[in-house]
């Protein structure tokens, strides 16, 4: 609110000679509980003008939802002796765990390849750090691999049609979440691209979190292990017995 | 209707996993086998990550087989002492287990071993199960009386050190015996999320002699414990069990194997025992499809 704000005053007060974009999401905080299938994430907001003029072409927007970034390893299969195994891997230091982006264009007619690097706009110009040592067609090869792999389960999104603007002035996209998408602290980033540059950006930032009963066991596994799995072996001794029981007596 | 399996970190259809359940349930209550051996396997499947189905699965075992347990106590079919012994070398099994298992995950070889373990051990199974049964079932179409083979255990068994009395079990032999065994069927329920009754039951008839009223007690006795034992040391290594898919499937088995124990009073064991030689085979021939077809997908990830 602060920075929206702040935002019209600058506007209203300094008359700027840049755009301002004004972004929002319809939800801050996504809750994982037990009936958790996915959801639909919202991204909206207003572009302003400088003393309100639209330009004459009109401006494009791409709006970006990035998950923490992990170092992982990726694998891949070669066929050895008759068997598909894991044979050769990669390293990236910061692969996003997740990274939906929505444009109201095709990216390539928004921007150049350089431009999209810096902003790490598309699935193709991801920054994920490898680990140095291999080479650059290797590189190529596994982040193709991880790209593919992520975007055939929902988790790397490129939707080239999915912001909507109107009259100029407001733009709205959906961002659909996955049922099996990581937790932590996700960025949605806004830029409004105007020939081939970015002349206004704008962060907000969402929570993915276990909520309720899945929160609880999640922290309990994971900080009194022993315990959890004292109750696990309980629990199924006690359902095992029970049903016994029951039909035993029927 | 769908749940979200919080350790899985995923969402399932939880009819499906109540039904998978049931199924294997009903095989087991009609074959005597704990069906962990169908259940890891359908649940990697359907898109459990392997560490979580295994994990999950050994939770799941455990309730199963202990119903079974206190009626093979109350019609006296547990030697104890027997149990005991092979208790205290699955423990120490699923211990050197998960070791194992993890420096595998670590090579990233661990799902190639878990799928080529299960294509040679229930291949071999299933196929001397298959050619027993139906060698008996012409045998009796032919009118003749089967063969009762000689009890008596492997020679191997007997060139082990120190003889205790096992009573129950009628046996006269080195401890050291069951207890490998138990090794052998923890390590193999810690990295495969299976009992280990389909290669207990025989190992304890055919290489140590056991008497045969006590097998199947004693096997569900050993297997009650470890499973438990296992189930912990996940929980406290992989921190891969999830009790949700646990309990779901448990909730399926417990209602299938009552119904199945029922059906199978039904049906003629030779039979039984050929139509399980046919279901173990059809898992190892799928997992060796997977073994040696192109994957749908060359690549995976993992933290690190």
């Amino acid at each position: 609110m602060r920075q929206r704000l702040a935002a019209l005053a600058a506007l209203l007060c300094l008359g700027a000679a840049k755009p301002v974009l004004v972004p929002d999401v319809s939800d801050s905080q996504v809750q994982i509980v037990y009936s958790f299938t996915g959801a639909e994430l919202l991204l909206f907001g207003a572009i302003l003008y400088p003393h309100g003029r639209q330009p004459d072409h009109p401006a494009d927007v791409a709006v970006v939802l990035k998950g923490p970034t992990q170092s992982i390893l990726v694998r891949e299969k070669q066929k050895v002796a008759g068997m598909w195994l894991n044979a050769d891997s990669a390293r990236f230091r910061s692969a996003p765990t997740f990274y939906a982006i929505a444009s109201s264009r095709p990216l390539s007619q928004l921007v150049d390849q350089r431009t999209a690097a810096i902003y790490e706009l598309g699935l193709d110009s991801l920054q994920m750090s490898p680990a140095s040592g291999a080479e650059p067609a290797e590189q190529a090869r596994f982040e193709n691999g991880l790209v593919d792999l992520k975007r055939r389960s929902g988790l790397y999104v490129e939707d080239s049609h999915g912001v909507a603007i109107r009259e100029g002035a407001l733009y709205r996209a959906q961002i659909a979440i996955p049922a099996r998408v990581p937790v932590g602290r996700y960025v949605a980033e806004t830029f409004l691209i105007q020939d081939g540059k970015v002349v206004a950006g704008a962060v907000r930032e969402v929570d993915i979190g276990k909520e309720g009963f899945e929160r609880f066991v999640t922290l309990a596994a994971h900080h009194w292990p022993f315990t959890y799995g004292l109750v696990a072996v309980a629990l199924s001794l006690a359902i095992g017995w029970g049903a016994g029981a029951l039909f035993r007596r029927n | 209707m769908h749940i979200y399996l919080p350790i899985a970190g995923l969402s399932v259809n939880m009819l499906v996993i109540v039904l998978l359940g049931g199924g294997v349930g009903l095989l087991s209550g009609m074959f005597g086998v704990g069906g962990g051996f169908l259940t890891t396997p359908l649940l990697i499947f359907y898109g459990i990550p392997p560490t979580v189905a295994v994990a999950s699965s050994a939770t799941q075992i455990t309730g199963a087989s202990v119903s079974g347990v206190l009626a093979q106590m109350r019609r006296n079919g547990v030697d104890f002492q027997m149990g005991g012994v092979m208790v205290a070398g699955g423990i120490l099994g699923s211990g050197l287990g998960v070791l194992l298992f993890r420096l595998l995950e670590r090579l990233g070889q661990i799902d190639t071993v878990i799928s080529l373990t299960y294509v040679l051990m229930l291949g071999s199974i299933g196929g001397l199960m298959a050619r027993e049964s139906i060698a008996t079932i012409l045998a009796q179409r032919r009118g003749e009386k089967p063969r009762r083979m000689a009890r008596r255990h492997n020679p191997l068994i007997a060139m082990l050190p120190g003889r205790y009395r096992f009573y129950r079990s009628g046996l006269y032999i080195s401890p050291l015996a069951p207890f490998l065994l138990g090794v052998l069927t923890g390590v193999l329920t810690v990295s495969l999320g299976v009992g280990g009754g389909f290669v207990m039951v025989p190992a304890m008839i055919y290489l140590l002699g056991m008497a045969a009223q006590v097998v199947v007690g004693t096997s569900l006795f050993q297997i009650l414990f470890v499973t438990a034992a296992t189930t912990l040391i996940h929980a406290v290594t992989t921190e891969a069990v999830d009790i949700v898919l646990a309990l779901l499937l448990l909730v399926g088995s417990a209602t299938g194997a009552q119904i199945g124990s029922r059906f199978a009073m039904t049906m003629k064991p030779e039979y039984l025992r050929l139509m399980l030689a046919l279901i173990v085979l059809a898992v190892a021939v799928r997992m060796a499809i997977g073994l040696t077809w192109r994957p749908g997908e060359l690549y995976s990830v993992e933290l690190g």
